[in-house]
């Protein structure tokens, strides 16, 4: 892993926002602000490194609790804002995701990271289920509590197709030593068993990503990628608009219907007995 | 004098945390009124394990048990940290959306069907990495799409705790049930030392992870909200009071602007002292003790 976790989120907020200043009351490693998307404002939101955190676990890029109740606040400040409009008139919001993974802390377990996570998380499916189109763009990583707290609730998820993507559960090392392989056993793992791949296209094939966006080199977008990738998340939003708010069609998608089989099968039993119990 | 009156209460007693997950949803349930859904005889097993070498559990380790509680229709999901430490997989995780997602259904059709989540697990199954953790947001959503309509009640009774994704959903859920042998939090203590070092958690104090962790100190500090002994009687009243509760007008995880004020008075110059931090946020704002 040559780069630094957290600079094509920067990026990629900075091109879309023109801004990379962080708002009033926030910390250094959240970036939050409204910007113009086609012709409607919407909210922007990323975590970023902050090497002079006062929290130390979250200075490479992890989401703790600062982050968490930060984006919530931003989240909820939107929600009641906009609870008066029309569907159509609330604001979208665009979770931009490259996060190393929650903070592993001790600071952080103590003051109940379990809970900021979830409050964070809370909003974001506030948001969606009042009408907001969440969408979140993958650029770098999106690791486990890091994403479930920054991204995972939105109803429409795009990500670049890149070898710098990663979606997962776990980092290799990590999950290597729990499941007691190698980093190697791993990955040729992960070629043969799709949900346990790192790589993106495999991702792509459970049926969870709305789309997979196309950038030359992500970490240096030029105009027309910025332009290009502003389109797709104007269609992003034209879509969520018209679709249901809740997660449904991650199960619909043509995708999951192969790869997510065994859920949707257990699902379709659970309903037959429901109704006679 | 009567026999029974001689014998400490502690002998006569019936231990919840003995009981296997599929025993303590149905202990919580009226005599009689239970129905388990997509058992182990529906054969519905994880197609991921089996590819790895790794033996299946006809059940998942899911058990869905619907019925009634204090007369009250509900659901209980249980998480059988017996097998893969509890771990969410695809089968496991469907099921627990799904069966949340028809109390949905029901309450709003005028049912009202409270959901009791029983949390034994280390998180997202490794082994089906992806699709366990997107289970979890679906879970997570979806217990947020039933609070409004319907209690969902959180309860974490034995000794593998609630770790990893499944924490964030104890974190949404109405009410967080949990004994002093419980433990919940989003990084256990071995997952902190491998990642971030033995200075930052000696994952062989178990003074320190009862002190964090524990459900003495989660119902203390206010991020739970009762603490019940080990005895599936007093188990079984706590969850009925519960599912017979009035809806509340907001929950803990959407007052966002009282904790983000508590996280930026935390000196973090230092490990913070758990003692101090639950005298200092108390059980105040949120918790009710039952």
């Amino acid at each position: 892993m040559s780069e630094q976790i957290g600079l094509r989120g920067r990026t990629w907020f900075q091109a879309l926002t023109e801004n990379n200043q962080t708002a009033s009351g926030d910390p250094g490693t959240v970036l939050a602000s409204e910007a113009r998307i086609g012709d409607e404002m919407a909210l922007f939101l990323a975590v970023v490194p902050n090497p002079s955190s006062r929290f130390p676990c979250v200075r490479e890029g992890q989401v703790g609790l600062e982050e968490a109740f930060a984006l919530a606040s931003h989240l909820r400040r939107i929600i009641a804002e906009d609870r008066e409009k029309a569907k159509d008139q609330k604001r979208p919001i665009i979770a931009i995701v490259d996060v190393k993974s929650q903070a592993y802390g001790r600071r952080e377990e103590t003051a109940g990271i379990f809970f900021a996570a979830a409050a964070s998380a809370d909003a974001y499916a506030s948001a969606r289920t009042a009408g907001h189109p969440v969408i979140a763009l993958v650029a770098g990583h999106a690791f486990s509590g890091g994403f479930l707290t920054h991204g995972y609730q939105a109803n429409r998820i795009l990500a670049f197709d890149d070898s710098g993507i990663m979606i997962h559960a776990m980092h290799k090392e990590a999950a290597a030593r729990i499941t007691r392989r190698s980093v190697a056993e791993l990955e040729q793992l992960g070629h043969e068993i799709v949900p346990m791949s790192y790589d993106v296209r495999d991702y792509a094939k459970l049926g969870l990503l709305h789309k997979l966006l196309h950038v030359n080199d992500p970490l240096h977008p030029t105009v027309a990628d910025i332009q290009a990738i502003r389109l797709d998340l104007i269609d992003a939003i034209r879509d969520a608009r018209h679709g249901a708010t809740d997660l449904s069609n991650r199960l619909q998608a043509e995708a999951a219907r192969q790869t997510r089989k065994a859920g949707i099968a257990v699902r379709a039993a659970l309903e037959a007995q429901w109704q006679s119990a | 004098m009567s026999q029974t009156s001689m014998i400490p209460e502690f002998v006569s007693r019936n231990s919840f945390i003995e009981l296997d997950g599929r025993r303590r949803a149905q202990s919580l349930f009226d005599k009689g009124t239970w129905k388990e859904l997509v058992g182990p005889f529906d054969q519905m097993s994880s197609p991921w394990l089996p590819m790895q070498g790794i033996a299946p559990q006809a059940d998942d380790g899911c058990i869905v048990i619907k019925g009634k509680i204090g007369g009250m229709p509900a659901v209980a999901i249980a998480l059988e940290g017996a097998f893969q430490g509890g771990s969410i997989g695809e089968v496991s995780g469907a099921k627990m959306t799904a069966a949340l997602d028809f109390a949905t259904r029901d309450s709003e059709a005028g049912k009202r069907t409270a959901a009791i989540l029983l949390l034994e697990t280390g998180g997202v199954r490794l082994q089906e990495a992806n699709l366990g953790l997107a289970a979890v947001a679906e879970v997570i959503s979806s217990v947020l799409a039933l609070r409004p309509h319907a209690p969902v009640i959180t309860l974490i009774a034995g000794t593998v705790g609630c770790f990893g994704g499944m924490s964030l959903a104890a974190g949404v859920s109405s009410y967080i049930v949990m004994t002093r042998e419980a433990r919940l939090g989003l990084n256990g203590p071995e997952v902190i030392e491998q990642e971030s070092g033995i200075d930052e958690f000696d994952a062989s104090d178990r003074a320190l992870i009862w002190a964090i962790h524990g459900g003495e100190q989660r119902v203390g500090m206010g991020l739970a909200d009762a603490l019940v002994e080990d005895d599936a009687e007093k188990i079984r009243t706590v969850i009925q009071g519960y599912v017979q509760a009035d809806l509340k007008p907001e929950y803990r995880s959407q007052q966002v602007d009282l904790y983000r004020d508590r996280i930026a008075a935390l000196d973090t110059s230092e490990q913070i002292d758990p003692k101090s931090l639950r005298q200092k946020w108390g059980n105040k704002t949120t918790g009710e003790s039952r």
